[in-house]
């Protein structure tokens, strides 16, 4: 039997590797919402189009707060704040938005800078996807997106929270995409829980941001476990 | 000057100025252009300005030959606009040319001019408004076309039979029987000088009103009346974020801001004085009368201007504003009401415009006794021996 050798670089390397991966850890956290918030309204709109009634059995209605029986809140993007530069956007494969029974999904969508945004249309009706950034450097676009037509492919080189989507041909609909400058985000879903993964060990602020509620921080240290933070948002 | 002036007050070229076919045509311009503009303030009430991305092709079609298929949602507000400004750009320069080759009143044939320089105008800044995407010039967009309906208006009543053949009336005048006064009376003056004033007043609050239907943000203020249930709201960063956090709107999503509740508020402001203003003129319309509300001595068959309606002419000018603006601030306070509906707050725009053609007219038929005045004035001059004997040849000289 032969005796196996081992170059003593390869363990030093993989050495290292085994000590790199360790130490990279997720913030997860759980955001919750005190109060009651303002009751949705029915999308009125949409069922006097025709072409968008057709695709729905009863009116749909807006979902600003998306909140659970214990006041779990989704749609909240949770962020490392001040991270920049960090963008794995390039390489990163598209985020998705969709145009579905006249309406966008999802509606809250968080992205890379440099990452593309694929725009699809679902329905059997002509939209236009209008964006309109508010920051310098992201480009304002409005194209004309037939039923079944290609989809159409954004990226935008700045970071920006909440940059808004609509259709004019149909004022109702919207979206919301933040531009995060890093890899570090993820939106709380509808058990208000979050996790940002593999965060590298280090202090960090961590920004919590709700299109209605506004913006909250928490500083937290990653160390070699998982670090908790939570938020609470209140309607006043 | 003088013989522009008398180019305008000559009897029988001012017969010969009226032509009923022309007077109709603009007549019927009019009438298209505030169907336009009642079109755009639904374009702008659906938020439907952008619906088609490109200008002057529809969704790459050529404007005329889109598909019925795409005249659905906002895009029918806006390609019907599109449209319907492409038949009213036709039918100004069908105009201009008109008066350029059949009004022999030289002024007239430059206000056709301006009026076709001004609806080539409007559409390049609704093509640029889309292409560059500049909501700015929405608002710039907005505001030319009420200036654009007004001279619209103001055409119809040059060409019309009414001021055509009026004119004798008022050269002719001396006094006022009810009062007295005459058109250098300083009643009369003061009169004429609110009425211009609270013309451009409207036209500010119309800017105002541009200003604030552009920000695409729904109502910045909900209730009326009250402003956020009180006199003045708190716009304070705490209250604003407050009230973007309790507002749920459908089709409006962009978040409101101090400057918008502020700019609100000083429309509801503007909007009282205006009334007051309006009230005003009314109460001295009735109290001074317009000059030489006596039937004057004109020629047969023509009409007596003030009588032609059975009544003075600007009391009945006086009472139409004041209600248009009463309806006006209705139509504002069922605005908010209503949460911005779309009907509600395009009417709101159309009876807006409605009050400021009428200042307009109102002006134009103020400034047109003046001149009147000011001829008479340089007859009675020409007849004064003062006159004749510091340089008859000089008063001659003039008349040539």
């Amino acid at each position: 039997m032969k005796k196996m050798k081992f170059s003593p670089a390869i363990l030093l390397i993989a050495m290292l590797a085994s000590a790199t991966t360790a130490q990279a850890a997720d913030i997860i956290g759980t955001i919750t919402l005190k109060g009651a918030p303002p009751a949705e309204i029915p999308i009125t709109p949409l069922m006097d189009n025709p072409d968008c009634a057709a695709m729905h059995k009863t009116t749909p209605t807006t979902h600003f707060y998306v909140v659970g029986p214990k006041g779990e809140l989704a749609d909240v993007v949770v962020s490392l704040k001040g991270v920049t530069g960090k963008s794995t956007g390039a390489s990163a494969p598209p985020a998705v938005l969709d145009q579905k029974g006249c309406l966008y999904e999802p509606q809250i969508l968080a992205i890379q800078t440099g990452q593309k945004l694929v725009v699809k249309n679902s329905d059997q009706c002509i939209h236009n996807v209008h964006c309109t950034p508010a920051v310098a450097g992201n480009e304002e676009h409005n194209d004309a997106q037939m039923a079944g037509g290609a989809d159409l492919t954004y990226t935008f080189p700045q970071p920006e929270m909440f940059l808004k989507f609509k259709c004019d041909v149909h004022p109702w609909m919207f979206a919301w995409v933040s531009v995060i400058d890093s890899p570090y985000y993820c939106i709380s879903d509808t058990a208000g829980k979050f996790v940002i993964k593999n965060v590298p060990p280090g202090k960090y602020t961590v920004a919590a941001d709700h299109r209605k509620l506004g913006s909250q921080t928490q500083d937290v240290e990653v160390k070699d476990s998982d670090a908790t933070v939570n938020f609470t948002f209140e309607v006043k | 000057m003088g013989r522009r002036l008398d180019a305008d007050f000559d009897m029988n070229a001012n017969a010969q100025n009226y032509n009923p076919w022309l007077y109709r045509f603009v007549v019927v311009t009019a009438a298209a252009t505030f169907l336009l503009l009642g079109l755009g303030g639904l374009v702008t009430s659906h938020e439907a300005g952008m619906s088609v991305p490109d200008w002057p092709t529809s969704y790459g079609y050529n404007m005329f030959a889109l598909p019925i298929k795409f005249w659905k949602g906002g895009a029918f507000f806006e390609h019907t606009h599109r449209l319907l400004a492409s038949a009213v750009g036709l039918m100004t320069t069908m105009l201009a040319v008109w008066l350029w080759f059949r009004d022999s009143r030289k002024w007239m044939r430059w206000l056709g001019v301006l009026a076709f320089v001004l609806v080539a105008l409007q559409g390049v800044l609704g093509g640029l408004r889309v292409t560059l995407h500049m909501d700015q010039l929405g608002i710039v967009h907005g505001a030319l076309a009420q200036l654009f309906f007004v001279l619209i208006c103001a055409l119809a009543l040059f060409t019309s039979r009414w001021w055509n053949i009026s004119v004798a009336a008022v050269c002719d005048r001396r006094a006022n029987s009810v009062t007295g006064a005459t058109v250098t009376d300083r009643r009369y003056k003061t009169l004429r000088g609110l009425v211009l004033f609270t013309t451009i007043l409207i036209f500010v609050q119309l800017i105002l009103g541009a200003t604030m239907r552009h920000q695409h943000a729904g109502l910045a203020i909900p209730d009326f009346p009250a402003a956020y249930k009180a006199l003045w709201p708190d716009t304070s960063a705490a209250a604003v974020a407050r009230y973007n956090a309790d507002r749920i709107e459908v089709i409006s999503e962009n978040p409101i801001t101090a400057f918008q509740i502020v700019l609100q508020m000083v429309h509801r402001i503007v909007a009282a004085v205006i009334l007051v203003l309006v009230a005003v003129c009314a109460w001295r319309a009735w109290v001074v009368g317009a000059p030489g509300t006596a039937p004057a001595r004109i020629g047969d068959g023509l009409k007596n201007a003030e009588t032609v309606l059975g009544a003075p002419v600007y009391r009945r000018i006086s009472l139409f504003w004041l209600v248009l603006i009463a309806g006006q601030i209705a139509l504002g306070a069922w605005t908010v009401w209503s949460n911005k509906a779309a009907d509600v707050a395009t009417a709101h725009v159309l009876v807006g415009a409605l009050s400021l053609a009428t200042g307009a007219l109102w002006c134009a038929i103020a400034f047109r006794e003046s001149v009147a005045a000011f001829q008479d004035r340089r007859t009675e001059d020409r007849r004064s021996p003062d006159v004749a004997a510091l340089g008859a040849h000089t008063a001659l000289a003039a008349n040539k």
